[in-house]
């Protein structure tokens, strides 16, 4: 089932003139994206910033164990976050999917308002008003709770986009051997709607460690803020946040290339879905994981 | 508490304007810089599509915050001086572009093949075919892609408080230190960015009944 893209048909095969006129403009290009790197180049020599000294501590035993510590920090953030947010998105699909009515409003509440909220708001709220009411949380806590809190309304619509996106035959075809309207969900549905957006679960991976970076506003240390105390303590401020940003790059660069290819294994072989349900056209049904992902 | 609200109203509601200020002005610049790179990665030009693959691969992955702070810190040395204000937009600009990038390419690829091949087989060439019968249909079927990218340049531009520039977010934060009444004014900005959010889901949702194509 392999759909031409449309993107292949807009142009043909060029021909020598065609061709002529491809090469002059890379050229062209070449030269244009080589003096913006040039000029780059000559104002930070210039300042000074390239300056092998003021790179040499990022290959030095100190600062990688420094950084080495973010990492574990951010990792850690990541996993404890989603870890904790999955089994909460799910509760709350369900709830918005098929409980009663009280439940579906509560849970639709929750939903629209936690993921209309931006995170670094719900931090402050934790790291500024709740402390005065008498809830103090640890750092830590300050960090993951409002990211839990956030995560999980948002997993919730990808998993109930999932949920929507299976063919009804698997639910009527649970009722009528006779499973009640929760085994259907537990035993039928919900595996297949899950496995359905593990590669949405991924992209989502990388917004929960877009968020951890917010260690630097409560102080955790994580990559970010390890980033900040070395740039503060060696005054080497461009090149502590040129590396975080590059390992961040990395780390995210690679969760998004492990979705893309769980998405084509996942498009081949999925038992339970609607005709809709296929390849990338889920992404697009889930309704705002990318809003998440901006940030 | 009703006092604390009336002396910060006018406080607040700058706080409000300055976020609605740095959505406008990144959302608009997104779109534009999203469908050119768009356009750059279907491009029959080899270094226009690895330039625009190159930046959507570095500005999706990279955190708002870090290249936040990365730009803040780092334009000076080369010799540029943004204010806080003009850094955030163009940081959460360059982000949102990324994502609009893909948006994009998904609703160019979206669009029948047989469209394509019609604008082709009459002789229109790249530019032509793309712009005038690719690309409007593309972006019709957009809508609630671009919809979902609004709502995220919103929420992004809260981060925009991590530099201290005067948004909602920054603003709830100090009127709530100053006054004491830190919950009261969190609670406010959180109904600020849900109706924001909302309006421009609805905002979507009129847009996309408007501009159905009936095929």
């Amino acid at each position: 089932m392999s759909r031409p893209l449309a993107t292949r048909v807009l142009f043909d095969e060029p021909g020598p003139r065609g061709r002529f006129r491809i090469r002059v403009l890379s050229v062209l290009i070449g030269v244009v994206v080589i003096a913006v790197l040039a000029w780059s180049y000559l104002s930070l020599t210039a300042s000074g910033e390239l300056e092998w000294r003021k790179w040499k501590p990022f290959v030095q035993q100190w600062a990688v164990w420094f950084m080495l510590d973010g990492l574990r920090g951010t990792l850690l953030v990541t996993v404890v976050a989603a870890v904790a947010s999955f089994p909460l998105g799910t509760l709350l699909a369900v709830g918005r999917a098929g409980g009663q009515r009280p439940v579906r409003w509560l849970c639709t509440a929750y939903i629209e308002i936690f993921r209309s909220v931006p995170t670094l708001l719900l931090v402050y709220v934790f790291l500024f008003a709740l402390p005065g009411l008498g809830l103090n949380l640890s750092i830590f806590g300050k960090l993951v709770v409002p990211i839990i809190m956030i995560n999980a309304a948002v997993i919730a619509e990808i998993v109930r986009a999932g949920i929507g996106a299976l063919d009804t035959g698997q639910r009527e075809a649970g009722s009528a051997i006779g499973l009640t309207r929760g085994q259907t969900m537990r035993l039928v549905v919900l595996p297949q709607a899950i496995r359905l957006v593990v590669p949405t679960l991924v992209t989502q991976l990388v917004a929960i460690v877009k968020d951890s970076t917010l260690g630097y506003v409560v102080s955790y240390p994580e990559l970010m803020k390890q980033a900040n105390t070395l740039a503060n303590n060696t005054k080497l401020l461009l090149q502590s946040f040129v590396v975080v940003s590059l390992v961040y790059v990395v780390i995210n660069f690679a969760l998004t290339r492990l979705a893309v290819a769980l998405e084509s294994r996942i498009g081949r072989a999925a038992p339970g879905a609607g005709p809709a349900a296929l390849g990338e056209e889920i992404g697009e049904q889930v309704e705002r994981p990318v809003a998440r992902a901006v940030r | 508490m009703v006092e604390v609200l009336r002396d910060n109203l006018g406080a607040l509601w700058g706080g409000v304007v300055t976020t609605l200020e740095i959505t406008a002005m990144a959302f608009v610049g997104a779109v534009v810089v999203g469908v050119l790179v768009a356009v750059f990665r279907v491009s029959p030009i080899p270094p226009l599509r690895a330039l625009g693959a190159v930046y959507v691969e570095l500005f999706r992955n990279v955190p708002l915050l870090s290249l936040l702070i990365l730009t803040a810190y780092g334009l000076p040395y080369l010799g540029v001086d943004l204010s806080l204000f003009t850094t955030a937009v163009v940081c959460l600009l360059l982000v949102s572009a990324s994502f609009t990038c893909e948006a994009v390419r998904a609703g160019i690829n979206g669009v029948p093949v047989g469209q394509a091949e019609a604008a082709r087989a009459i002789g229109m060439t790249f530019t032509q075919s793309l712009a005038g019968v690719i690309l409007p249909q593309a972006l019709r079927t957009m809508v609630q892609p671009l919809v979902n990218i609004f709502i995220g340049v919103v929420l992004g531009s809260s981060m925009a408080a991590a530099v201290a520039v005067p948004e909602l977010t920054y603003t709830a934060q100090q009127i709530g230190n100053e006054t004491a009444e830190s919950m009261l004014m969190f609670v406010i900005s959180a109904i600020v960015y849900i109706v924001i959010a909302l309006l421009g889901g609805a905002t979507g949702s009129v847009l996309e009944r408007r501009l159905a194509v009936r095929r």
